[in-house]
């Protein structure tokens, strides 16, 4: 399936862009990021679930959610303030992972209706330096190499 | 002796893509690299010059130490090491839009 995700990082910059188009109208894009329980479902995945433990949807308001696994282990926690909250078009929030050296980052999301039954979604993070938004874009992807790296393992044991 | 070395010969061994997986989050030294493995400290040693020589490690001096990091521009060459990333976003927006979908039917 095409990655329909595309990801701007320019080299020597501190910040990226996300932009995404979905098959959904702007109201239903929107109220995936305002309504709790929606959030929590799209933001779990095989290895977790994810519970919002705060969503104030407003000017000042502050926000905090937890993925656990299925032993209600935490596996980790973000949470941040709102400096702007406008219904249908724009987020402006604080981003901080817990329990990790990363600094915090400024996230500014933009939804834009593209027809009735189509929206875009940008997102553009800012992060304090430009080497911290390399060591982030990186983890998945020794997250991913360490994957592969226990499935040859494991493929390795069985043969023996 | 033809000691070119290409990326992909470097990746096929294991210690290697596990040297590269260290390095990944934080530069570090040849000895704490070293550390890691059971394998004897030239054998690592060896997998760092075959790693650096094909520039998928950098080497940087600090004080009287030897940092190795990830030479992302390289990395990038082979795997493109942002797309992981933009997969783990595609995955959580696909889950979004079914999920909404779902939503909107009911």
């Amino acid at each position: 399936m095409e990655l329909k995700t595309k990801i701007q990082a320019e080299e020597g910059k501190q910040d990226m862009l996300i932009t995404r188009e979905f098959d959904l109208p702007v109201e239903l894009l929107f109220k995936a990021h305002a309504d709790p329980e929606l959030f929590g479902q799209w933001m779990s995945h095989e290895y977790g679930t994810t519970k919002v433990l705060k969503l104030e949807n407003k000017k000042h308001g502050s926000w905090q959610f937890e993925t656990v696994d299925a032993k209600g282990n935490v596996l980790y926690g973000a949470g941040g303030v709102f400096h702007e909250f406008i219904q249908n078009q724009k987020i402006t929030r604080t981003f901080e992972s817990e329990n990790t050296p990363f600094d915090v980052q400024l996230e500014f999301l933009e939804f834009e209706k593209l027809t009735d039954e189509t929206s875009k979604l940008s997102m553009h993070i800012v992060y304090r330096t430009g080497a911290l938004r390399d060591q982030l874009l990186k983890m998945p992807f020794a997250q991913g190499l360490n994957m592969a790296h226990n499935r040859l393992q494991d493929i390795v044991s069985k043969i023996k | 002796m033809n000691l070119r070395r290409d990326v992909f010969q470097a990746i096929a061994d294991p210690t290697r893509r596990a040297i590269l997986l260290l390095v990944a989050s934080q530069a570090m030294s040849a000895g704490a690299i070293a550390a890691n493995f059971d394998t004897a400290r030239p054998t690592v040693s060896k997998h760092l010059s075959i790693l650096t020589e094909c520039e998928l490690l950098k080497q940087e001096q600090n004080g009287r130490e030897i940092f190795y990091h990830l030479n992302a521009k390289k990395m990038k060459a082979i795997a493109d090491f942002i797309e992981p990333f933009r997969k783990m976003w595609d995955d959580r927006f696909n889950k979004l839009e079914s999920i909404m979908k779902k939503y909107k039917s009911k």
